[in-house]
């Protein structure tokens, strides 16, 4: 089990959930992911990006600007 | 009476996983040459794509120029076809908007906005989602129409006709026509 820490800040919209599912594609079973965006469309999009690839749960933090998201690849 | 329960079963089985599958799919149509719809329908394919679908863009009429090569030539196509084909625009980097075009000013307006503001281009949105495994498929009868030929179009992208789209749009739950 790795954590992968990735930091889209600065991305727009599809960018942040399409790297995203490339990181996911090539993580193992249990790895955690900590990601970090700026987008406020992050938030609703990673949750309905959890929701749609059974990636869940998805925790989600806000500190400042930045949306953090915590998901483990199951 | 057992067997027939175990084939029952086993029918049911078959039934629900095809019913499951039918939202894991999305096919598109993509008429539009425009370059904001374009745009759209690319960013729609591969958020879908991210999200594990499987994607089929049926590609007609001006949508062509979409996915066409920045350059090449002309040659072997009638005199109407040729000049077509010299009046449309070739990929993603010369297209039009549909709103605020102005004579072209419009598009490189929007290009530099989108630059500044850290968009993806739509020719890395195309490439991305062509990676991702998208499905392109270019309508034979338009291609035919508009003097387009395959080696014209970008790599990876399939010929096919209506049946090809219905087949697709039938599978899934999910059909937009942009």
């Amino acid at each position: 089990m790795a954590r992968i820490t990735l930091d889209f800040r600065g991305m727009n919209c599809p960018m942040p959930i399409m790297k995203t599912a490339m990181a996911f594609r090539k993580a193992a079973q249990g790895d955690q992911f900590e990601i970090t965006c700026d987008d406020p469309g992050f938030e609703p999009d990673i949750t309905a990006w959890c929701k749609e690839t059974k990636n869940l749960p998805c925790d989600i933090k806000k500190q400042g600007k930045d949306i953090i998201a915590s998901i483990t690849k199951q | 009476m057992g067997n027939d329960l175990a084939a029952k079963i086993r029918e049911l089985e078959e039934r629900i996983d095809r019913l499951e599958n039918k939202g894991n799919s999305l096919t598109m149509v993509l008429f539009s040459g425009d370059f904001d719809k374009a745009m759209a329908a690319f960013i729609i394919a591969n958020g879908a794509l991210a999200m594990g679908k499987e994607v089929t863009i049926f590609v007609t009429f001006w949508g062509l120029d979409v996915i066409k090569k920045p350059a090449f030539s002309t040659s072997g196509r009638g005199l109407l076809e040729r000049i077509l084909l010299r009046m449309r625009p070739k990929g993603p980097g010369r297209l039009a908007v549909s709103k605020m075009n102005y004579g072209g000013i419009g598009p490189r307006l929007f290009r530099y906005m989108m630059g500044k503001k850290n968009v993806e281009p739509l020719g890395a949105l195309i490439a991305m989602a062509m990676e991702f495994g998208v499905r392109i498929v270019a309508c034979q009868m338009s291609m035919d129409l508009l003097g387009i030929k395959k080696e014209d179009l970008i790599d990876g992208v399939e010929v096919g006709g209506v049946a090809t789209f219905l087949g697709k749009a039938y599978e899934g739950q999910a059909t937009l026509f942009i």
